[in-house]
């Protein structure tokens, strides 16, 4: 069971992102199980939301505790809580920021766990320009698919076709393609690198 | 059709099969969603013959469900927490009168201290009220239950909550097979009232009954109750050839042929409890599971045969009977008379706090050791607890409790997030 937790602020679409990531996941055929951290919704308070993805039935209730991943909407959030709490130690990390894992000073914190598996994506900018909102969540989608491989990108634009439609849902697959394509292109650099 | 879906919208595409001519809905957390959903369906006009009706209190979706059942109209309402107990006194009325009126209970807790969160005390504390009650492990089972459940309250002409977990089922997203409406049609046959308001025929119904009469009443209640016992398993077994699946019925076992230990439960928290029963019989724990589903009528019998062979259970409930300890447990206990089994009952969840496997592990691991006490509540901060009762001993003055043990804890307010 691969397991992801998205952290982010009422308005930006936290819940939504979970419920089309596990759109995404059954359209693939598997699993999946979304839900929000149960509260009332307010603009601009930390809204926390959890995805699980498997191949058998998903019975399990409790909230994601140890997430494979962790999915980060609002990097203001990292001086406010605890976002990395219980991240498995290869688990993957994406941050809506355009700036890196290092200038964020985050550096510390992927010592010592698979630093290919971090990344940054400037998902607030991808939303401004394909739909004309400054909603981060379906481009973190997109390059979750790109950073994790869960996912596909072909199911998140079908994840997007469910939830959407017209301009919305077109803006949408184009934001998803830019930033699954930037995802993978910073992973090449970074394998590059590594190299 | 199989479908990824918030279970709320589930449950009201399910409803929607059931083709009810009256709904009637005030929202309230977290049952909004699925009166929001019907009422977008009955706007669409997918469904007719339906009126939605807007009303102004719970107590008023109660009574407008009752005039519509009593007019011959299959009907329809929703509610939660403090939204059951303002329509308490119609609830009695719909029971009493025997309108087969079919309601969503979204369970979550009462307040005082106001939470918004699911716990069982909602429709518990509607035990005695004549409502049948019948509580959903998945969303899968929710959709199922409410088409089980039309069909179950109109043939006895007794109304039935469909309890789902407030937040944890309502507010998921996961895989649900929606059925087709030639199924359910195939299932629930047109509403034939018993009794009904016609103003060709005219009849009143609500007479006031005096002390020559109000326990054959009564007593009738509970024979129609007692009438659905035999009902629910049968109604079970129609699904599965319809429907082709396992859905309903009094009470599911997992799991227990072999335990010597059982956990029984209500609803969503079976699906964690049961993950945590595969890990420790992985370990070699004799450990089952016995899941509750008819609550109202309660299944005396049945329990007591799927626990005959065990030497212990742990009942673990969301609820608390203030002042003597499990409510559930009290049922479960009265089903083993004499049996000489030693029960033990868990408080858990209350408030919407998380029950999580860690927690499972070690209570169950000490239900089998026997060292757990009679009532053990399940992750209760006992620091909080005793520094609050310190407090109180010190200061005449102690203040509110609830805002106390928030200052305590460092929460300015209800956590979101």
């Amino acid at each position: 069971m691969f397991q992801i937790r998205v952290h982010g602020r009422g308005g930006q679409g936290v819940v939504t992102a979970t419920e089309m990531l596990s759109v995404a996941a059954f359209e693939e055929g598997r699993h999946a199980q979304a839900f929000p951290s149960f509260g009332s919704e307010r603009t601009g308070a930390p809204v926390v939301a959890f995805c699980r993805i498997s191949d058998k039935e998903i019975r399990l209730r409790e909230p994601i505790m140890e997430p494979d991943a962790i999915i980060i909407q609002d990097p203001t959030l990292l001086h406010q809580i605890d976002v990395f709490a219980g991240l498995k130690p290869d688990g993957y990390v994406l941050l809506n920021s355009h700036h890196s894992i290092e200038a964020l000073g985050l550096a510390e914190l992927v010592q010592g766990r698979r630093a290919e598996r971090f990344c940054t994506l400037p998902a607030t900018e991808l939303g401004l320009k394909h739909v004309g909102r400054p909603i981060p969540n379906v481009p973190l989608l997109a390059g979750f698919a790109a950073l994790s491989g869960t996912i596909r990108l072909e199911s998140v634009v079908l994840a997007i076709n469910e939830r959407f439609t017209g301009k919305i849902a077109d803006g949408n697959i184009a934001a998803a393609t830019e930033a699954y394509l930037l995802v993978k292109q910073m992973m090449e650099g970074a394998h590059a690198k590594a190299n | 059709m199989l479908k990824q879906t918030e279970g709320s919208k589930a449950v009201a595409e399910a409803i929607a099969l059931c083709r009810p001519e009256v709904i009637c809905a005030y929202p309230i957390s977290p049952q909004t969603h699925i009166v929001e959903a019907l009422g977008e369906i009955v706007k669409s006009g997918e469904l007719t013959p339906c009126e939605f009706i807007n009303v102004e209190s719970e107590f008023a979706a109660m009574s407008v469900a009752i005039g519509a059942s009593a007019a011959g109209a299959r009907a329809y309402t929703a509610t939660a927490s403090q939204g059951l107990l303002f329509m308490a006194e119609a609830v009695y009325n719909a029971s009493g009168l025997g309108l087969p009126i079919v309601m969503t209970v979204a369970n979550r807790a009462i307040g005082a201290p106001i939470n918004i969160w699911n716990d069982h005390s909602d429709s518990l504390s509607q035990r005695d009220s004549g409502w049948m009650q019948l509580f959903a492990e998945t969303n899968q089972e929710a959709v199922d239950l409410h088409i089980q459940a039309f069909r179950l309250a109109e043939e006895l002409s007794m109304p039935i909550m469909v309890c789902m977990d407030g937040f944890i089922l309502t507010h998921a997203f996961e895989r649900v097979d929606i059925p087709s409406q030639a199924q359910v049609d195939a299932y629930l046959p047109p509403f034939e009232p018993r009794q009904v308001l016609d103003p060709a025929e005219p009849v009143s119904i609500g007479a006031m009954v005096g002390p020559e009469a109000f326990m054959e009443v009564r007593y009738l209640a509970h024979a129609k109750q007692m009438q659905a016992i035999e009902r629910i398993p049968q109604l079970a077994s129609e699904f599965r050839e319809i429907f082709g699946r396992d859905s309903g019925g009094l009470i599911r076992t997992y799991c227990t042929e072999d335990a010597d230990t059982i956990i029984i439960a209500m609803g969503s928290v079976l699906g964690t409890i049961k993950d945590t029963v595969d890990e420790m019989r992985a370990q070699g724990h004799k450990i089952g599971v016995l899941g509750i589903i008819s609550y109202r009528p309660f299944p005396l019998e049945q329990v007591k045969a799927a626990l005959l062979n065990c030497r212990r259970f742990v009942v673990l409930e969301k609820s608390l009977a203030v002042g003597m300890g499990g409510i559930v447990a009290t049922d479960v206990r009265m089903a083993v008379t004499g049996t000489g089994l030693k029960g033990f009952t868990a408080i858990a969840g209350l408030g919407g706090r998380p029950i999580t496997k860690a927690s499972l592990h070690k209570l169950f691991r000490e239900a089998k050791a026997e060292t757990l006490p009679p009532v053990t509540f399940l992750d209760l901060d006992w620091d909080a607890v005793n520094k609050q009762l310190a407090r109180e001993k010190q200061t005449r003055r102690s203040g509110p409790v609830a805002e106390n043990i928030l200052h305590d804890k460092g929460i300015v307010s209800a956590k979101f997030g």
